[in-house]
């Protein structure tokens, strides 16, 4: 590849001949990429044409019509073997998201914990958060998978002699059956007033800044909220009458049944990469804290603030500024490393791409759909992180 | 000569008394790190029970009541599941992992053939040793044995097929062999590699500039495994009728790719780094454009950014086990693989398996991570 000079001066004439000129040196080095690349695209569209024609597959994305014909472990939505190769590909894409959102949760939990862990003044706890750290970080995330997958849940008992938690919860090598909510009529309200407490409630917080930030006083917002946003759905809840009842998962004879079963395809990959991921998210949140100079705690200790809001007002917005690009890029590695699904058989969109692909043999519009949506989580995250990078820069003089 | 007689003048030092009890010793070292509040020996307490339910178990399970020899299933499964072990039990199976010891380094690599890639691994640490000890002379030589020679007698010896050599196709090499092959490769592709787009992408040049961010953008939004599906389906619909590729080459081309932008995205975060004054300074000095990056930015850039490059490199390690999923064997394929081995199938053999994978992967992740903490020290101590 050919670079030329960077950071060459705009009006840099040099008084020898043209060849030493960096300008025209710099047209001559792109004319010449551009040359070898639109030779070597000839060449490889060239190549898949007549690879294509030769292996009598018609290009296009007409196949995501005709029917899919196999059958898949755990959707979110309906999906039988009659649906479309293009409704595999939403129930892959819908189940790349549920271990994403889910994983992320975990992740984030478990990794704040250890990463504040690490700081502690307790030995034993910031050893053990070190421990955590060490391990999870260098093995590699697939053993992980396979470590839970193989290791651990294929070795639970059977269906039949399912481990019972309390809750109605069974635990078995075919998962984790727990009972299903089923609502009833009127159960809609209560969603509808969740809506309403969570408007309340950000509309009242902003009541309340508004009001500290021109009288002084402060108004009790967490309990306002707490009230609003558990208290209104449950009374909508009692009033339209409960509409609540279980489907209870039953042990039988051979299986269980009844309820809902997550299987230990999902459990082992959302473990593996929750557990994974915590450990960087951990390195991340620490180093976010210790960003924070100790200057700041001892003036805000100065000013006479005490402790509880030192944290809460001068450590951790600051840190949060360290701490949200990185966790990020974490939550997007995390995204990706999904597609590690199909090495247990999780039908995400990478796994149901694959078989598709094998089935059909559209291999370039498959991969085609696996990068624009990939591509354009990416692009969301970025979009949004440019966004908060904005939102959070400390305006200096 | 006068004598001091002021009585408030001492003539003798005093004795130093020792610490207070509760300042130093064990006794404030407990205080202080386990119990100094309530909540902090409420923690400690806790944590205690965690680790009395947690470790006896793990250490009977993985040592006491391991099985460390035996020639079959027999030695890890019970009396009810057709073994010899009493019933209830549970331990490791380390006969499992001692029987396939060998196949675990080499893979199916051939009986009589396992001398070559024990003799590339040989060579492979005579010379990485004295390259990483900071006080052994002759580096140049060194690298260019390590990073020329060793390719070059590792890429006579291990598919052979030359001087009498008989040929071992890539499909038969497996498990450490191969991990270290890929990691090898893609860690000395990606580092140049990974330079290389850094520069395009910060260069003046238009279309250089498009072309790397394009690159580096699209190859850093998409999983690994992506990249791998198209390395194995798309590449032979690239080529013309008849020509392929080993698979195990695209694999090597898929990784090292794959990492080679992430590797640009730490070089430019250490040439952002570099002030605008250096490179200024080189061109004054009259330097081409590849002088002033060799001696005066790269040194220093790449000096900053040695936490992240090593980063890479762990992460390369660890993504090499991907290719377990496009059908080839590598340490983490090897020992799955052997999981269906009748011989040996038992309830404890695959944790057994995954866990001495994972141990091996954890040994060298870190051991890199260590060694690039020790390397940051020293350059950090010649720095001032």
């Amino acid at each position: 590849m050919a670079i030329g000079v960077t950071n060459a001066p705009e009006k840099s004439r040099s008084s020898g001949s043209i060849i030493n000129d960096p300008q025209v040196r710099g047209i001559f080095y792109q004319a010449i990429t551009i040359i070898i690349l639109a030779v070597l695209i000839y060449w490889i569209v060239d190549n898949t044409i007549e690879n294509l024609r030769r292996a009598n597959i018609a290009s296009g994305y007409g196949f995501l019509n005709s029917r899919a014909g196999f059958d898949v472990g755990q959707s979110l939505i309906a999906f039988t073997s009659d649906s479309s190769y293009g409704r595999a590909l939403v129930v892959g894409f819908v189940n790349t998201l549920l271990v994403a959102i889910t994983g992320i949760i975990t992740a984030t939990i478990i990794g704040f914990l250890v990463g504040i862990g690490r700081l502690s003044h307790n030995w034993i706890i910031a050893k053990l958060s070190l421990a955590y750290v060490e391990v999870f970080r260098n093995i590699p995330p697939l053993l992980v998978i396979f470590f839970w997958y193989s290791g651990v849940l294929a070795i639970l008992p059977q269906a039949r002699e399912a481990l019972a938690l309390p809750l109605n919860i069974f635990v078995s090598n075919r998962g984790v059956a727990f009972p299903r909510p089923l609502f009833g009529e009127g159960a809609e309200y209560t969603l509808l007033a969740l809506l309403v407490a969570v408007a309340a409630s950000l509309l009242f917080a902003r009541y309340a800044r508004k009001r500290q930030e021109a009288t002084g006083q402060r108004l009790p917002v967490l309990w306002t909220v707490l009230g609003l946003i558990v208290g209104l759905p449950l009374i909508t809840f009692l009033a339209a009458g409960a509409p609540l009842t279980f489907d209870l998962p039953v042990a039988g004879k051979f299986n269980l049944t009844g309820g809902s079963v997550v299987g230990p395809e999902f459990l082992s990959l959302y473990l593996a990469l929750s557990f994974y991921t915590a450990a960087f998210i951990a390195e991340i949140v620490r180093a976010g804290i210790r960003g924070v100079s100790k200057g700041q705690t001892e003036a805000a200790h100065a000013l006479g603030i005490r402790p509880r809001l030192t944290t809460r007002l001068v450590i951790v917005p600051q840190a949060m500024r360290i701490i949200i690009p990185p966790l990020t890029s974490q939550y997007l590695n995390l995204t990706k490393n999904s597609s590690l699904a199909v090495a247990v058989g999780y039908a995400d969109l990478v796994a149901v791409g694959g078989t598709i692909l094998n089935q059909t043999g559209q291999s370039i519009e498959v991969v085609s759909i696996w990068l624009i949506v990939y591509l354009s989580l990416s692009l969301a995250t970025s979009l949004f992180m440019n966004w908060y990078n904005a939102r959070m820069a400390l305006v200096e003089r | 000569m006068t004598t001091h007689e002021a009585s408030f003048v001492r003539a003798s030092m005093v004795e130093a008394s020792p610490a207070p009890v509760l300042e130093s010793g064990i006794v404030f070292w407990l205080r202080k790190n386990l119990f100094a509040t309530p909540k902090d020996t409420a923690l400690t307490i806790i944590s205690l029970l965690v680790l009395a339910w947690l470790v006896p178990p793990a250490i009977q399970w993985l040592f006491i009541d391991a099985a460390w020899t035996g020639g079959g299933r027999g030695v890890c499964a019970t009396v009810e599941q057709g073994g010899s072990q009493p019933e209830g039990w549970s331990g490791a199976c380390w006969a499992f992992v001692n029987a396939k010891f060998s196949q675990f380094l080499f893979g199916r690599y051939p009986m009589d053939e396992r001398w070559r890639p024990a003799l590339v691994g040989i060579l492979f640490v005579l010379l990485l040793v004295p390259m990483l000890m900071p006080k052994v002379p002759y580096k140049g030589l060194n690298a260019v044995l390590l990073l020329v020679a060793l390719p070059i007698v590792a890429t006579i010896l291990l598919p052979g097929g030359w001087f009498g050599l008989t040929y071992v196709e890539t499909p038969l090499w497996g498990g450490l062999l191969v991990t270290l092959v890929l990691s090898f490769v893609g860690i000395a592709v990606s580092l140049p590699l990974g330079i290389l787009l850094a520069l395009g992408r910060r260069s003046d040049m238009p279309v250089i500039k498009m072309l790397c961010t394009v690159f580096i953008e699209i190859v850093r939004g998409i999983p690994l495994i992506t990249v791998l599906f198209m390395a194995s389906v798309m590449l032979p619909l690239f080529l013309p009728q008849g020509v392929t590729f080993d698979k195990f080459l695209r694999a090597l081309i898929g990784v090292s790719l794959f990492a080679s932008a992430y590797m640009a995205e730490v070089v430019r975060g250490g040439l952002q780094a570099i002030p605008k004054g250096q490179y200024e300074g080189a061109d004054s000095l009259g330097l081409s454009f590849w002088q002033k990056m060799n001696l005066i930015i790269l040194p220093q850039a790449l000096k900053l950014v040695i936490p992240g490059i090593v980063n890479t490199f762990i992460g390369l390690f660890k993504d090499t086990s991907l290719v377990s999923i496009i059908g080839m064997f590598d340490l983490l394929g090897i020992v799955r693989l052997n999981f269906s081995d009748t011989n040996w199938a038992s309830a404890v053999t695959p944790v057994s398996g995954l866990i001495f994978a994972g141990f091996v992967f954890w040994l060298f992740c870190f051991g890199m991570s260590r060694y690039s903490g020790f390397m940051e020290r020293v350059l950090d101590r010649s720095q001032r």
